[in-house]
């Protein structure tokens, strides 16, 4: 098994008929992914990729019993395309849109807890399960199905560990782009529960960066939860701290944020980490082999 | 990424909500510093240098004035000199204008602040009854003198939270209503304006024993950006690096450093990634750039241009992962914008992703001083090794 998606997952796009919607879901079908149809509202009725196209999800949810969905919806927009989601009943929500209002994420991520939706993203590349269903924007050719589970905060990165991974043959069981921003709607330990608790997943590579305490927060989590080898990477060790406003920021943070302290707090948890982003393949490779 | 405002600007904004701060104007020459001084009629003003950094008043960017010749030499000091903080540092902030207000008689200063806390995932705000400049001493030696309450986002600030951190913070009588009002209007003013910080440091008693807003920090989420015209109308782009404002007119994202090997990467994560990986093989990053999803001819020569702006840069790195655009389109591109702008400096690039063995022929056969690579760890010391002539 995989994690969140799989060959039988049923999917629709928001923001299906724009250029993003229109490029990655054509991209995703010819992964082999059930996009079933997608919703533009206006656009009901006519075809979009042969597939039809909705005025609202309610009506895509019922006409083709979809439980997924992906959103390519523009920034301003996304908060009332994804309540509209939760309120159709979808149970697994992909917002790939950059740059949505942190408030707005605020009151999204309050909805979705209370509704027990899971959302990946804003701001990611996706999921991808290889071999059966690319939800996302990443290259699918890069992937190979296998046994690593990987969970990043970043694009472009995950696909460098994604090479590694599949140059080396081992292969990827799911791979999950949590993204960027402070109010993710999945958090790295939610993803890591469900690596641990899947069959496929052998090992864990998880890629953070610098800011917030996402981290910190996994590492007491792979501590007293994870049993499987968990490889880890974290960008940033030479970012400046960057030119700041008040204390408020450092308070708050209270010395947790920066990449030496988020490789401390992995490492004190048992996590192999790896301070060159060249070498998480071989990382994971010699934990497996253990 | 956020956007700052002035601390004029943020007061502005206190007031029109009715948060209560000192009476004042803000200028930028000595003219409009007299007129704005005989306004306020007060004998003695506080003037104070206007720079999104913190730290001015040690810094020496704010001064009482008791007099017209005290005012005048004070305001022709300061406007368009560069104050430079210990927030700032090293290359400081030019000052443009400076605020006038009438001074406040202080018989304590507090601390408050709202912030997004990604742990709790909600709103806090932060207090303390020691204000004043060393609030992060405070936090790391007596944490439990900061008092932090999180706000429900989708019922907001209740009174008897604002009640009870104002019994911790030792208020009485009066005070407590005026906390709980200032709190109730900070915090709609973070929802409405899409802030992602408001600082008040110090918040103070005067001699009456009312609360008074001194100062005020605000940070703006950039992604509201588009809802918020008003909070536009404050960008103030001569308190940014000037390449960084470049940048971003270009959609780029540019963070000047200190060394001298400029990177072009893309994707953030990537990019922090290249440049610890030019760290670790002995070198030093002289930027971080984040050339987007789209790496095209456009984007890289414009890129190449705001890398090469800085004179101490010696070599350069493009690390390029090409998932849905292809390897050989994007050397194309690289190998016209280095045409363009006709750089000496060596460029190591190593691109990876689709078509990537096309794309390095590409660039090995261009004639130019590239050198394509196709491994993350050989490039990284292929642009030290090129940084220092080697």
């Amino acid at each position: 098994m995989s994690i969140l998606i799989n060959k039988n997952t049923k999917v629709i796009c928001q923001g299906f008929t724009g250029a993003q919607g229109t490029l990655h879901c054509r991209q995703g079908i010819e992964y082999g992914t059930q996009i079933m149809g997608g919703v533009t509202p206006g656009k009901g009725g006519t075809m979009h990729l042969d597939r039809p196209v909705f005025d609202t999800v309610k009506q895509a949810v019922k006409s083709t019993g979809a439980d997924t969905s992906i959103i390519f919806v523009p920034a301003p927009f996304c908060k009332d395309s994804i309540l509209e989601a939760v309120d159709a009943g979808i149970k697994l929500i992909i917002t790939i849109t950059e740059g949505i209002p942190v408030i707005d994420m605020l009151m999204v991520k309050q909805v979705l807890d209370h509704h027990g939706v899971k959302m990946v993203g804003p701001n990611c590349p996706g999921v991808i399960t290889p071999g059966e269903c690319k939800l996302g924007i990443m290259p699918g050719y890069i992937h190979l199905p296998g046994q690593v589970g990987i969970v990043s905060r970043s694009g472009t990165l995950t696909y460098e560990a994604v090479n590694q991974t599949t140059a080396l043959g081992l292969g990827q069981s799911t791979c999950v782009g949590i993204g960027g921003d402070p109010i993710p709607g999945m958090s790295f330990i939610d993803v890591l529960q469900m690596f641990e608790n899947d069959d496929q997943t052998k090992a864990i590579v998880l890629v953070g960066e610098i800011g917030g305490s996402a981290e910190e927060e996994a590492a007491e989590y792979i501590k007293s939860h994870v049993r499987k080898p968990v490889v880890s990477y974290i960008a940033g060790v030479t970012a400046p701290p960057g030119k700041r406003m008040g204390h408020a920021g450092a308070i708050i943070s209270g010395g947790k944020g920066t990449a030496g302290e988020k490789f401390k707090a992995l490492e004190r948890a048992g996590v192999q980490t790896v301070r060159s982003p060249a070498e998480i393949g071989i990382a994971v490779k010699k934990c497996l082999s253990r | 990424m956020n956007m700052n405002v002035h601390e004029y600007q943020a007061k502005q904004l206190f007031a029109k909500e009715g948060i209560p701060v000192p009476q004042g104007k803000v200028c930028r020459s000595v003219e409009e510093a007299l007129n704005i001084y005989a306004e306020l009629g007060s004998k003695q003003v506080v003037v104070k240098a206007q720079v999104h950094a913190g730290g001015r008043g040690k810094a020496g960017g704010v001064r009482v004035v008791d007099n017209k010749n005290m005012l005048t030499d004070f305001v022709k000091q300061m406007i368009g000199s560069q104050l430079v903080t210990y927030q700032n540092a090293p290359e400081g902030q030019p000052v443009h204008q400076v605020l006038l207000e009438e001074p406040c008689q202080i018989s304590s200063e507090l601390y408050l602040s709202v912030v997004l806390d990604r742990s709790s995932q909600t709103v806090i705000f932060m207090a303390s009854s020691e204000g004043g400049v060393d609030i992060e001493t405070v936090a790391e030696s007596t944490p439990e003198k900061i008092f932090k309450f999180s706000v429900d986002p989708l019922v907001g600030v209740m009174p008897f939270q604002c009640r009870e951190m104002a019994f911790l913070l030792g208020l009485e009588g009066k005070q407590i209503k005026q906390f709980t009002h200032i709190v109730t209007k900070l915090y709609k003013l973070f929802t409405e304006k899409d802030l992602s910080m408001i600082e008040v440091n110090p918040l103070v008693i005067d001699a009456s024993g009312d609360l008074v807003c001194l100062d005020g920090k605000i940070n703006i989420d950039n992604n509201a950006m588009y809802r918020q015209p008003q909070i536009r109308e404050y960008h103030d782009p001569s308190q940014e690096n000037e390449l960084e404002n470049r940048a971003r007119s270009f959609d780029l994202s540019y963070i000047a450093l200190n060394g001298n090997i400029g990177c072009m990467v893309n994707g953030a994560g990537l990019a922090m990634a290249t440049m610890d990986l030019i760290k670790l093989s002995g070198g030093e990053p002289s930027n971080f750039l984040d050339v987007g999803g789209s790496a095209t001819k456009e984007r890289v020569t414009e890129a190449f241009k705001i890398i090469l702006a800085d004179p101490n840069v010696k070599a350069i790195l493009v690390n390029i992962f090409g998932g849905i655009v292809r390897c050989d389109l994007i050397a194309d591109g690289i190998i016209s914008a280095v045409a363009e702008v006709a750089t000496d400096l060596p460029v190591v690039v190593r691109l990876e992703g689709h078509n990537a063995e096309l794309g390095n022929q590409r660039l090995a056969s261009s004639g130019l001083n590239i050198l394509a690579c196709d491994s993350f760890t050989k490039a990284a010391q292929m642009a030290v090794k090129a940084s220092k002539g080697v």
